[in-house]
């Protein structure tokens, strides 16, 4: 499909011409992702059947096993919660092309500082609730945000790669969160710590059933309406502040931010840092919403699903938050389907066909007559 | 703890990191990032053990060959044909590789059967060497000796043959090459398949040769990704990257054998007396990755890092890189 020519297919009376597109219409990109989407589908469903399943009934059980009933919906946005985070860290971060990969580590760390305040204790036990979890909020962020930092200020100062760094934190965070909690803060020589104390329990729905009898069963946390006000600063901060600004032209013109001055070095490590703390943040909502310990592999991949679900939502906070819950419905569900590789396959078909459809953004496809 | 033993086991693990390497080497040459090469590692162990159980060995080292050459294959139409984003393309793939080989492997795991292994060698005279010869030439699998083949071999295509020209050509300037009559499409296309066969043979020579079974999700434990972070420090030079493969490995495996011994050194052994002390233990070849990148970064500004100049951009005829 190079640009003006296109390919052509004499054995057929019509071809197909790529034209290079001028412009983009405002409804294209959704449109192309729709397509994408669709074809995503079709692949998964002909991969399933080929394996010898049922594409419709494993698509219909996704579907009732993660939005069929308010419990599971409920369920699907405790999956979701995190992945908002996560998605929302690497957005910020692939705006300006900075390719954190690395929000899985600095979820386990943001896991680990959150927990550091229940566990080592940081703060005497009995505190009231609505000081113990701003403190783990603050704890989490913060050890995200260095966590993530690291591979920042080494990308500003020695020119190393995010992609390798932050990759391989990955590996020493969780090695790191195996330490505590098979060391110091194992509970009995298990691979967990103990259940956090109550005031330490990010509320829940199912918390007020006593007063509102629907709620019971109702898992979803406080942590989802973090998330979504996470999501609502970070769409103000890239799209209506100085620094947002300069995050977007760094990602489309690097070049023509270095000659307006702006000092990208710091920019790398400002992004990182933040990053690393949205990432953070879904490891404290994590422990302290659904977990309520810390323990060995809580998190099944949720940082890496957050590098698509970024993609899908072409790095809008808004998008990230419909993505983030598809997805969770996606991981929910996917618990139970056998063989447990699927959720990942389809995970990977839809992040091809999603960067394929993005050729339509550029090109025009057109029917020529021969 | 015996030297000899712990570097004789970093060449056998150290094979995998350096074919994984190698192949990288040849696809980012060519101007095209392949992130991909875990999940193609993934699905080079599985069908190499997979394919071996029932054919033998050699089949199985072709079978893991031609399924990361397929693998990669989609890779390249993506990022060439769809001009897609490399880096996003090869997470994509990560993601693709685990997913297949997992539903493929579904209730495979376990160990390979003695028939399905690569034999080891010791070559006669070679092995008498003092050191040398315990450590390289003694009861190493075949696939090490292969690898050992390998790197002059890729440096001599890279940088003396007349293929091994337009690969460089097309990896630095495609338009020139382009201008020259050499296909850049094609030329990519071959060096990202290339690239894949030999992921696929890293990740069969987990499954065959170094720890011999499927285990899963388990099988590569990061190997792929320090392969491409490796490339970067090898600078794109099959020479170096030798280096790097075998220093990582000798450091995985030094960790392991840092946990046996009661005492180090006269001093009690952390790692034995407090078992929950080895996770720092396995954090050390990371650590290590992101040390060497650290160390060679200075060097590397100085030179340009040595990065092919069209890495990871889309060849368009006619249009400067977007």
């Amino acid at each position: 499909m190079t640009a003006g020519t296109g390919t052509h297919r004499h054995w057929l009376p019509i071809g197909i011409r790529a034209e290079r597109r001028l412009e983009t219409p405002r409804w294209l990109p959704i449109a192309t992702l729709a397509i994408g989407l669709l074809v995503a589908l079709l692949i998964s469903g002909a991969l399933i059947a080929l394996i010898g399943g049922d594409p419709f009934l494993v698509f219909r059980h996704i579907l009732n096993a993660s939005f069929g009933s308010l419990g599971v919906l409920s369920d699907t946005l405790v999956k979701a919660t995190p992945l908002i985070f996560t998605g929302l860290a690497c957005a910020v971060a692939f705006r300006m092309r900075l390719w954190n990969i690395g929000a899985e580590g600095q979820l386990f760390l943001g896991a680990w500082g959150a927990s550091a305040v229940v566990l080592v204790p940081l703060l005497p036990p009995g505190v009231s609730p609505f000081v113990v979890i701003p403190v783990m909020i603050v704890a989490g962020v913060v050890a995200g945000a260095l966590w993530g930092g690291i591979a920042g200020w080494l990308k500003a100062r020695f020119g190393v790669n995010e992609i390798i760094t932050t990759l391989m934190l990955n590996y020493i965070a969780i090695q790191w969160v195996r330490f505590w909690v098979f060391g110091p803060w194992s509970e009995g020589g298990f691979q967990l710590s103990e259940q956090f104390p109550r005031e330490a329990w990010l509320p829940r729905l199912t918390d007020f059933a006593k007063a509102i009898p629907d709620f019971a069963g109702l898992t979803i946390h406080l942590g989802f309406l973090i998330a979504i006000a996470c999501a609502c600063l970070v769409w103000l901060w890239l799209a209506r502040t100085r620094t947002g600004y300069e995050i977007r032209l760094i990602g489309d013109n690097p070049r023509a931010a270095h000659y307006a001055g702006i000092d990208i070095g710091r920019m790398v490590i400002l992004v990182m840092l933040v990053s690393g703390g949205l990432a953070g943040l879904a490891g404290m909502s994590e422990v302290s919403g659904s977990v309520h310990r810390l323990q060995d592999g809580f998190s099944p991949g949720y940082g890496f699903t957050g590098v698509i679900i970024a993609y899908l939502a072409r790095f809008n906070p808004f998008g990230v938050i419909v993505a983030a819950i598809a997805f969770g419905g996606l991981i929910l569900a996917g618990r139970e389907i056998q063989p447990a590789g699927i959720p990942s396959m389809i995970q990977g078909i839809v992040l091809f066909c999603v960067i394929c459809s993005d050729v339509l953004l550029r090109y025009r496809v057109r029917l020529v007559r021969r | 703890m015996n030297l000899e033993v712990i570097l004789a086991a970093g060449i056998a693990t150290g094979t995998v990191l350096l074919f994984a390497t190698l192949g990288e080497i040849l696809t980012e040459r060519s101007g095209v990032i392949n992130l991909g090469v875990e999940g193609l590692m993934f699905v080079g162990a599985l069908a190499g053990f997979r394919v071996g159980l029932d054919a033998g060995p050699w089949v199985g080292l072709l079978a893991a060959m031609g399924a990361g050459a397929l693998l990669a294959l989609l890779h390249a139409i993506v990022c060439i044909r769809f001009q897609a984003d490399q880096i996003v393309s090869g997470l994509a793939l990560t993601f693709l590789g685990l997913g297949v080989a997992l539903v493929l492997g579904d209730g495979l795991a376990g160990t390979a059967s003695p028939q399905a292994l690569v034999p080891t060698i010791t070559i006669p005279i070679l092995s008498d060497i003092p050191f040398v010869g315990p450590v390289l030439f003694t009861d190493q699998s075949a696939l090490a000796y292969l690898g050992y083949l390998l790197v002059p071999v890729t440096a001599f295509w890279i940088t003396r043959t007349r293929p091994g020209l337009h690969l460089r050509a097309v990896g630095e300037a495609p338009s020139g090459a382009d201008a020259l009559g050499i296909s850049v499409a094609g030329v990519r296309y071959r060096y990202t398949c290339l690239g894949g066969a030999l992921a696929g043979l890293a990740g069969a020579t987990i499954s065959l040769a170094v720890t011999p079974g499927w285990y899963a999700g388990q099988t590569t434990s990061g190997l792929g990704w320090i392969a491409v972070g490796l490339v970067i420090f090898a600078r794109w030079d099959p020479w170096r990257a030798i280096v790097g493969a075998y220093l990582i490995a000798v450091i995985r495996r030094l960790t392991l054998d840092l946990q046996g011994p009661p005492e180090l050194f006269g001093f009690p052994n952390p790692f034995f007396t407090y078992q929950p002390s080895t996770f720092f233990l396995n954090m050390l070849p990371y650590l290590m990755v992101i040390l060497v990148l650290v160390l060679g970064s200075r060097s590397a500004r100085r030179t340009g890092g040595g990065a092919p100049a069209a890495l990871g951009i889309p060849f368009v005829r006619g249009e400067r890189g977007r």
